[in-house]
């Protein structure tokens, strides 16, 4: 009975996360222009997409800008959160408070900031102030994810290394780095998702003709949604989906080895 | 260490390429901004193939959001597209360019009655580009009698079967034009009783909506609301049965247009594209795409019969002797944002 219970309770969660996705997939091969009104199965909107040159060109900022933003403040993070990890208990406490405050700053502050900033200097608004204000707020996330790993590290492990005459780089690269990559792995996934959804912060920090796919939706607002922007939105879910399966799978092999 | 090296010189890799996309720009570049899906965007690609000049087009939602962008300068914007009473305030501020009407033969398309509108009387700063109204869309098959006063969204008769605008300006708009008053009012006790009159109509009212409304009305959820013309326009042309009045208290007649800011550092290209956009086949192509109205006579004429006849789209103009444009309420706009915080507090 109580296992019944448990099933139906999981469904019904799984039902209100995953219903508003089944709605838009259905919808993006609708072949009217309403949600709410089915015409019949067409694929048009995915035909649309491919035309669509402020959307396409939307897509291509995003994904430009949630690579280079996640590999460069990973990079940055880790590095951070070594050196963080590395100090006396007051220093570092104050550290880490000084990289909270970026992730419990509300969004518009930190926007209008950069924007603030990115004017003083004089610069010229597009891909680099974009991508700048995206390393910044991926940062923190990064050293955060990265530091949990560092403190489950043996204390001595580094040194016992060493001990056994491996070089400091050299004990870095066999003996930290791979105890500390699912951290690092999970900060570079956090920061990429984090730059594909943000909307304030890049609404303030772009220009010059380039948008992300987030200031591209919102500002059909007024005109109401186009479809194809629900079958973009299928072709990301479902990239999204086979990503995380070819992730599962691999990680899965690496145990196995482990063991 | 080779690692690390080979990072360091993706990096620097990445950082040069940038520096390229920068710096090697030698073309002559339009920075354009408008509303989001509000050009048919073959157009773009057709002024670049015809003059050489590439357009860097980047899009809003809200007039405010553009007025901020604009205000802090990061990018140089050669045009874009605010409403009527943006312009003034950006008139005001001394934010836009005049534009050399010489430059722009094809501004003579421009029906005379959207020349000089109130918010830039002297025709010197904007080029109407999309005008249309506020009024009240209503399903025949709900509502038999004929509608043509704000009245009858007051009605109990239709209680749960009305959708109001979740907008400042265009639901006081509204109570106001009920009221008798204008809707520039400067004054609070106008306001005040605009506020009561909508507090007391809550009872009737379904929902205050955006732009679902169009969805809510198409899937038969209410009997009337009050949309945007373009919206009305939408809702029509996918489905037979509706209807879209014009209150004759008077309504909201909008306008986007063309203007060209202070910053712009391409003014030549600038007139070229405006010029470019009210041409004939241009302009006819946009509104034909946008479906909202177009000023431009040399469109309207192209225009199939059908949107021609359809009031929403093209209304008689004796119909709107009582319309009136959005100002720029100044200071004033924070008793327009308190009477509103208090009327969605209710």
């Amino acid at each position: 009975m109580s296992r019944w219970l448990k099933r139906i309770y999981a469904s019904v969660i799984f039902l209100f996360l995953y219903a508003p996705i089944i709605v838009l997939i259905i919808f993006s091969f609708n072949a009217g222009k309403y949600s709410g009104n089915w015409e019949g199965f067409s694929l048009k909107w995915y035909q649309a997409l491919l035309t669509d040159r402020s959307i396409m060109k939307a897509l291509y900022y995003t994904v430009l800008i949630a690579v280079l933003s996640s590999l460069i403040s990973t990079v940055i993070g880790t590095l951070a959160a070594l050196g963080i990890h590395h100090m006396k208990p007051l220093r570092k406490n104050i550290m880490l408070n000084v990289n909270n405050i970026p992730v419990l700053n509300p969004d518009i502050v930190t926007g209008v900031a950069l924007m603030t900033l990115f004017g003083f200097f004089k610069m010229q608004f597009g891909v680099s102030t974009l991508l700048i204000a995206h390393i910044t707020f991926n940062i923190p996330y990064v050293i955060l994810s990265v530091l949990p790993k560092l403190k489950q590290l043996p204390a001595d492990a580094l040194e016992a290394a060493m001990d056994l005459g491996a070089t400091p780089w050299y004990a870095f690269r066999k003996v930290i780095f791979p105890e500390i990559l699912p951290g690092i792995i999970t900060g570079a996934l956090i920061a990429f998702t984090l730059s594909v959804d943000d909307f304030v912060i890049s609404f303030f920090t772009t220009g010059g003709g380039v948008t992300n796919l987030s200031i591209a939706i919102f500002a059909m607002a007024r005109r109401g949604i186009k479809p194809v922007i629900n079958a973009l939105s299928t072709l990301m879910f479902g990239t999204v989906l086979g990503l995380l399966l070819i992730i599962n799978a691999r990680s899965g092999d690496v145990t196995e080895l482990d063991v | 260490m080779k690692k690390f090296a080979a990072l360091s010189l993706v990096f620097v890799m990445i950082m040069t390429l940038l520096a390229g996309c920068a710096g090697g720009e030698e073309k002559l570049v339009l920075n354009v901004y408008n509303w989001g899906d509000y050009i048919d965007e073959s157009i773009l690609d057709d002024f670049e193939t015809e003059t050489g000049i590439r357009v860097n087009y980047e899009m809003f939602a809200t007039n405010e959001d553009m007025y901020v962008k604009l205000k802090q300068g990061g990018t140089k914007y050669d045009v874009a597209f605010p409403s009527d009473y943006m312009i003034e305030k950006m008139m005001k501020e001394d934010m836009l360019q005049e534009i050399d009407m010489s430059k722009v033969p094809n501004y003579s398309l421009i029906m005379d009655e959207f020349k000089g509108l109130d918010f830039d009387p002297d025709e010197k700063y904007s080029v109407p580009y999309m005008w249309g109204t506020v009024g009240i869309i209503y399903n025949k098959s709900m509502v038999t009698e004929p509608v043509d006063s704000w009245d009858i969204l007051w009605d109990e008769k239709y209680k749960d079967n009305i959708l109001m605008m979740d907008s400042q300006r265009d639901t006081l708009m509204v109570a106001l034009k009920k009221l008798g008053y204008s809707m520039n009012t400067r004054s609070t006790e106008e306001l005040e009783e605009a506020k009561q009159l909508l507090i007391d109509q809550k009872p009737v009212v379904l929902a205050y909506v955006g732009d679902n409304v169009v969805d809510m009305m198409l899937s038969e959820e209410a009997a009337m609301a009050v949309v945007w013309s373009g919206q009305a326009i939408q809702i029509m042309s996918e489905q037979e049965g509706f209807e879209y009045a014009y209150p004759k208290e008077g309504t909201n007649l909008w306008f986007d247009s063309v203007v060209i800011p202070k910053t712009s550092e391409n003014v030549e290209v600038a007139h070229m594209f405006i010029d470019f956009l009210n041409r004939e086949d241009i302009a006819f192509r946009n509104a034909d795409y946008i479906g909202y109205s177009s000023p431009n006579i040399g469109a309207v004429d192209q225009l199939s019969e059908e949107l021609k006849a359809m009031s929403a789209a093209y209304p008689e103009m004796d119909k709107l002797e009582n319309a009136e444009i959005f100002l720029d309420p100044g200071a004033f706009i924070e008793e327009y944002n308190r009477i509103w915080t208090e009327l969605k507090a209710e």
